[in-house]
């Protein structure tokens, strides 16, 4: 095996406000891999970097034999991502923005043809593929961001929260097609997720992520076991504490924290 | 080649779908063309320069032009509020491509508003010297749109949300406009308004319509070919660098 995605000290710094800090991990090839953490813990802001949208302050990443900061572009070439926020132009229609996707994807006309009606009727969307996007509700939004992600078969796929508002079956229906894909064609995944079920379930790998450090990682098993919990949910309540996360952490919070980096959490 | 297509496609759907986009940024150039035009026709006559609404067209189309363009480019800004911006920046497709596209999107739906408008002008009255000369004006329209399209894509790049953008209205656009000579003639003027009007882009612009429509020239058209040829690519240079640092 041979890690996809190496990260090594890798910060991020807005302003005087770290929301990286010097975290390292790596990804095999073909791993689904669960990133997960208490909100503001710094996910999307990693996720931002390893896919050429932000700048890291310091540290190194490889993704697919590249580095985002310096050669943005053959990364571009190997990933695709379902990102947390909206991303998609309201102001064309369903199959307009799966069309769009598929151009500049440089998906060939005829796969790009019969894969977004494939996409498009599993997640329900190809009776409104002529409506404007504006006119969808939220989760049927979700529901297109999903199906355009996965037109193209990039080497990793990224996806940020993408189950979040989404109803059960679809849920489900999108992540056995994604365990098929990661099958059969050997697709990393790398998510993150606040559903633990979700991630138990799904990952081969976790990383927990808190404050900007990362805690603990292993499999669902191992984490469980680290914490003597008896579930994922469990073990991740007691690693990141029941506290609910404000944009300032308070005094007591930063002393556990800093207590906890210096015990160090298993790397 | 495929990317600045479905770029520019993108533009002019959005374009031709928000017909309130297209009526409403008729009204303006409408009012000026009315208002100014019939309103100071005699004090124009009486100085001896002939028909102000003949002179005025070329102006007004510039206007709608520039203001199409700048705001064009500006939608960068509403994308990324939106989100979508995201999605073409993590395409595997050069920004340079990218960016070309949506100019040229653009530029093209600048140029159709300039084109509207000469021929509701025509409607007015307004009688171009020489037919033949039309798609010489169509290259200028499109060479002007394509450079404030390209401005507006570089401003853009660089704002962070739409709190900027009454301030690039006021503090650019209107200026531009006011400075070009759209409303009054180039030849005469106090020395630091004359000074002001030759370093804004649009006077080229302006009086390269002049000289296809109606005419009458102040630079003269190579000139203003040169200038605009200049000014477009620097700002194009200046654009695509902008927008490939855009982090998000
Ligand atoms: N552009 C920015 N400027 C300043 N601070 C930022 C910026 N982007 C993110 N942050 C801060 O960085 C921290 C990490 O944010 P990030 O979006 O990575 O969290 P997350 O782990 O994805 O959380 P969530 O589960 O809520 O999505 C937060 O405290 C956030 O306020
Ligand atoms: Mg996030």
């Amino acid at each position: 095996m041979e890690p996809i995605i190496e990260v090594k000290h890798l910060v991020k710094r807005f302003g005087d406000f770290s929301a990286v800090r010097d975290i390292s991990f790596a990804v095999e090839k073909g791993e689904i891999f669960a990133f997960l953490g208490p909100n503001g813990a710094g996910k999307s802001t990693t996720i931002k970097m390893l896919t050429t949208l932000l700048r890291p302050t310091s540290g190194t990443i490889t993704l697919a034999g590249h580095d985002p900061a310096r050669d943005p572009e053959e990364v571009r070439r190997s990933f695709g991502i379902v990102f947390q926020d909206p991303s998609l132009d309201d102001e064309l229609t369903a199959r307009e923005n799966m069309d769009f996707h598929g151009v500049l994807y440089g998906v060939p006309a005829k796969l790009r043809r019969t894969r977004i009606e494939e996409l498009m009727k599993f997640v329900e969307l190809w009776d409104r593929r002529d409506s404007l996007v504006k006119e969808f509700s939220g989760g049927m939004k979700r529901r297109l961001e999903i199906a355009r992600g996965l037109l193209h078969h990039p080497k990793v796929i990224f996806l940020d929260e993408p189950t979040l508002g989404l109803d059960p079956q679809t849920r489900n229906h999108m992540w056995s097609y994604l365990q098929e894909l990661n099958k059969k064609e050997g697709i990393t995944v790398f998510f993150t997720t606040h559903y633990m079920e979700e991630a138990a379930r799904i990952a081969q790998k976790i990383a927990i992520i808190d404050h900007g450090t990362i805690i603990a990682s292993g499999s669902a098993a191992d984490l469980t076991a680290q914490t003597g919990t008896a579930s994922l949910e469990d073990a991740f309540l007691k690693l990141t504490g029941s506290a609910i996360r404000e944009e300032e952490s308070s005094a007591t919070d930063r002393l556990r924290e800093h207590l906890r980096v210096r015990n160090g959490g298993r790397r | 080649m495929h990317t600045i297509y479905i770029m520019w496609l993108r533009e002019l759907k959005r374009y031709f779908r928000s017909k309130s986009r297209i009526i409403g940024s008729l009204g303006q150039p409408l009012l000026f063309m009315l208002a100014l035009g019939y309103g100071l026709g005699s004090v124009f006559r009486a100085a001896g320069d002939g028909s102000y609404f003949q002179f005025l067209v070329p102006g007004i189309v510039g206007m709608s032009i520039i203001f199409t363009a700048i705001f064009s480019g500006i939608q960068i800004i509403w994308d990324r509020q939106f989100g979508f911006l995201k999605e073409t920046l993590v395409a595997p497709v050069s920004r340079l491509t990218i960016m070309t596209g949506r100019t040229l999107g653009g530029a093209t739906v600048a140029s159709i508003q300039g084109i509207i408008v000469l021929a509701i002008s025509m409607a007015f009255g307004f009688r171009p010297t020489d037919w033949w000369l039309a798609p010489l004006a169509l290259v200028f329209m499109l060479l002007v749109a394509l450079l404030f399209t390209a401005l507006g894509t570089g401003i853009a790049s660089v704002l962070e949300d739409m709190q900027g953008f009454q301030l690039i209205m006021n503090f650019l656009v209107m200026p531009l406009f006011f400075l070009s000579g759209a409303l009054f003639p180039l030849s005469g003027l106090p020395p630091i308004l004359a000074g002001l009007t030759l370093i804004d882009p649009l006077s080229y612009g302006i009086d390269s319509f002049r000289a296809i429509l109606v005419g009458s020239s102040h630079f003269g058209l190579g000139v203003d070919f040169l200038v605009l040829a200049l000014v477009t690519s620097a700002f194009l240079a200046i654009g695509s660098y902008l927008f490939s640092k855009i982090q998000i």
